[in-house]
């Protein structure tokens, strides 16, 4: 049995860098793969329905006569799951996460999507 | 004898991060008996399978639990996997492999630094988180999420890692291995922790072994059992026996966690020396259809999955056996007799996860 082990430790940490980073002067950087949310890019999308139907929390909501799209992102757990089901490759995963809200419809988001050319 | 009392122990308890209930019966400061209650946190996931398709319900199994996330998806995925009789390709299992024993390192160093704050060592808290940061850091660069991963699927895995990643990633390792030397240092050797932890607790091996203990609360008893030698995903191609202590003491559950981290680390470097190359999913056709069990090892113990499918993409019934569930009874066979200041201690080294085990 020992007394004191963790003293050295204790020294490193009372003279050393700190542990944590200086937040908000420092900002954290995302890595690459980090899943903040999911974003659409209404150019590409055919409102296929596809994303909807296999969301597994049901966060999105197609309407295709509308040309709508919606997503509510306090459902979505992105999973990247709709990412990845896309026939379009037109939903992408942005490093930053939704921002926190005090009222809830406001994590509601729908993209309107271009009119039909005829 | 004494009056006796009885006093409820959580579901709200400083100590305790989840809702387990006990209502302790003591004699004086003597505790005699425990009744526990749980079910204060059932989701119901187990049913949502009838009502999502067998891919989709992956990223939900994983939410099951926040600190064995990665396992629970991939105990899900390998049975139906084993069910569908499809075969993944060997850089998948080698990366579920490492994924599974990096989560290992996450909860241990979680867990000891639970039980620093249990007996009141707030530093030593701290500084375990710290290094378990490093450790949640190589698990968003390499699969996006540091606490849901969402990279298992039935198949294989969503996300590859490269070479030159998985090199470096070796090198931040070997900084975490440094780290947690001096840390499980005092976990070892110091005097306020063995005051604390020795002789506290004791399960004999007869006694871990008939009640069903799992984990290292098993293994702490001197039980050389672990689910890994299996050799389920790569384990059976890796190195390692399985971490046993003789005391069945606190002191012993602490020791054998100690020890797994190391196990695990070294596991990984293993993993990363024989990885393969090649790709990391193969297509699936068809539905599952058929049952099967399998067996995992989570950082807290064996864990059992259940999956029966009807030929459709919606299976008829998934069932978990958790590890804390099967926990639970060597816990209440070694609260009597303990002081009711032990308790929080004691209901900590089994490494209670109650939204587990009520899912
Ligand atoms: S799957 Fe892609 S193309 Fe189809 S509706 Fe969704 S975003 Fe649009
Ligand atoms: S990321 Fe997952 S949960 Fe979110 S919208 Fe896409 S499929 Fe649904």
């Amino acid at each position: 049995m020992a007394f004191n082990v963790i003293g050295k430790t204790v020294m490193k940490s009372l003279f050393g860098k700190p542990a944590t980073a200086m937040y908000p002067v420092i900002k954290n950087d995302f890595y690459p793969l980090t899943r903040g949310a999911i974003e659409l890019d209404p150019a590409n999308c055919i409102f296929c329905n596809l994303c909807a139907k296999r969301c597994p929390t049901e966060a999105i909501e197609v309407s295709r006569p509308d040309r709508l799209w919606t997503i509510n992102r306090t459902r979505c757990i992105v999973c990247n799951f709709c990412v990845d089901v896309c026939p379009r490759d037109c939903l992408t995963t942005v490093r930053q996460y939704t921002a926190p809200m005090t009222d809830k419809s406001a994590a509601v988001i729908t993209v309107q999507g271009p009119a039909k050319e005829s | 004898m004494g009056e006796r009392t009885i006093i409820p122990f959580g579901p709200q308890h400083p100590v305790l991060p989840e809702p387990l209930h006990l209502d302790l019966i003591l004699e004086d400061e003597k505790i005699v008996g425990a009744v526990p209650s749980i079910g204060f946190i059932h989701r119901g996931l187990e049913k949502l399978v009838e009502k999502r398709d067998f891919q989709e319900m992956a990223f939900v199994i994983e939410r099951i639990c926040g600190i064995c996330s990665f396992i629970h998806g991939q105990g899900y995925v390998q049975t139906i996997e084993a069910v569908m009789g499809v075969e993944i390709p060997e850089r998948a299992k080698y990366l579920r492999s490492f994924w599974g024993e990096l989560s290992r390192v996450h909860s241990h160093l979680l867990w000891l630094g639970l039980m620093a704050d249990a007996f009141g060592f707030e530093s030593l808290f701290m500084h375990c988180w710290r290094v378990r940061e490093k450790v949640l850091d190589i698990f968003e660069e390499t699969t996006g999420g540091r606490v849901i991963f969402s990279v298992c699927k039935v198949g294989g895995l969503w996300k590859n890692v490269d070479g030159d990643t998985l090199r470096r990633i070796g090198g931040v390792l070997k900084d975490v291995d440094k780290d947690i030397r001096p840390l499980a240092d005092v976990f070892m050797r110091d005097y306020t922790v063995q005051k604390r932890c020795v002789g506290l607790g004791v399960l004999t091996k007869e006694e871990a072994f008939q009640l069903g203990a799992v984990g290292p609360m098993l293994r702490a008893s001197g039980v050389a059992m672990d689910a890994r030698k299996l050799g389920y995903a790569a384990y059976g191609n890796l190195e390692f026996e399985p971490v046993t202590e003789n005391a069945g003491d606190c002191q012993a559950r602490i020791a054998v966690r100690v020890r797994e981290i190391y196990q695990a680390l070294d596991i990984m470097r293993q993993c990363i020396e024989k990885m393969p190359g090649g790709e990391v999913a193969t297509t699936v056709k068809g539905n599952p259809q058929g049952e099967y069990l399998s067996r995992l090892e989570q950082p807290r113990g064996e864990a059992v999955y259940y999956g029966k499918g009807n030929g459709t993409k919606y299976l008829d019934r998934f069932r978990v056996r958790t590890p804390t569930f099967a926990n639970l009874i060597p816990l209440l066979h070694i609260i009597p007799g303990c002081d009711l200041a032990d308790v929080p201690l004691l209901a900590l080294t089994i490494d209670p996860c109650i939204s587990c085990t009520e899912r």
